[in-house]
């Protein structure tokens, strides 16, 4: 893709406006609701549920993020501050010889990853990361 | 539309039984957001994999529903119990219908 100078600026000044304009209009409950979606409105649970993610990603765009929780059904990844919370569903079969992954994914900028895991029981544990960006991965 | 969609996968050949071996798998696809815009201020539509599955001899080890802000190059690692030989199915299923297939042949001792 070549792009001109001028476009280039052009481009970047309406993301830059994009991205200082949603976050005011609550990004973050955006996520909650998704996060809400998901587990029904119940309780989550801090135990059973490792997330580790870097606290600092120079490049948004690719940002290598480890989660396990023993014993889950599934795990959900949602990325708090993304125009699009949800990231990722991962579902363990019968094969699995451990409820772990590791993804690499997006992040627009600073923000809080949540990872959460659906227990067989119907419970949930949830796990929160904050990830600072240096360059935002959204592609505004 | 992806072009040059290339399935790479790297898994143990040989294992003893039960035991936990690691698999990673990528695959080179440009997963477009659907957010950014061209020069022209068009929106670029959103092109990505929206599921990714591995199963073991039929059975499923892990199955991945993925949205848009997983990266480029989609790149998963995870763990599979192997009792037995057998074969690792791969599969990736894009927003255009795509299905994309590789496998990886185990042999348990």
């Amino acid at each position: 893709m070549s792009l001109t100078r001028r476009e280039f600026v052009g481009t970047s000044l309406t993301g830059a406006a994009a991205f200082a304009v949603l976050p005011s209009m609550g990004l973050a409950e955006g996520a909650d609701e998704a996060i809400a979606a998901y587990t029904g409105g119940a309780a989550t649970s801090d135990a059973g549920i490792t997330l580790i993610a870097p606290e600092i990603a120079e490049n948004g765009n690719t940002v290598q993020i480890e989660v396990s929780a023993p014993g889950a059904e599934e795990i959900i990844i949602f990325a708090a501050g993304n125009p699009n919370p949800n990231v990722a569903t991962f579902k363990f079969g019968p094969m699995a010889g451990s409820q772990a992954a590791t993804t690499r994914i997006r992040l627009a900028g600073e923000q809080d990853v949540v990872a959460i895991a659906k227990m067989p029981d119907g419970s949930f544990a949830k796990a929160v990361s904050n990830v600072k960006v240096t360059i935002g991965g959204c592609g505004g | 539309m992806a072009e040059n969609v290339t399935p790479r996968v790297r898994a143990p050949r040989e294992a003893s039984a039960g035991e936990v071996v690691s698999v990673r798998t990528l695959i080179s696809h440009p997963m477009e957001s659907g957010m950014r815009r061209d020069g022209d201020g068009n929106t670029i539509p959103r092109s990505i994999i929206n599921r990714f599955v591995c199963t073991f001899n039929g059975e499923t080890v892990v199955d991945v529903t993925m949205e848009p802000s997983i990266a480029t190059n989609p790149y998963f690692q995870f763990e599979a119990k192997v009792m037995e030989s057998g074969t690792f199915n791969f599969t990736w299923y894009d927003d255009d219908g795509s299905v994309y297939e590789d496998s990886s042949d185990i042999t348990v001792s």
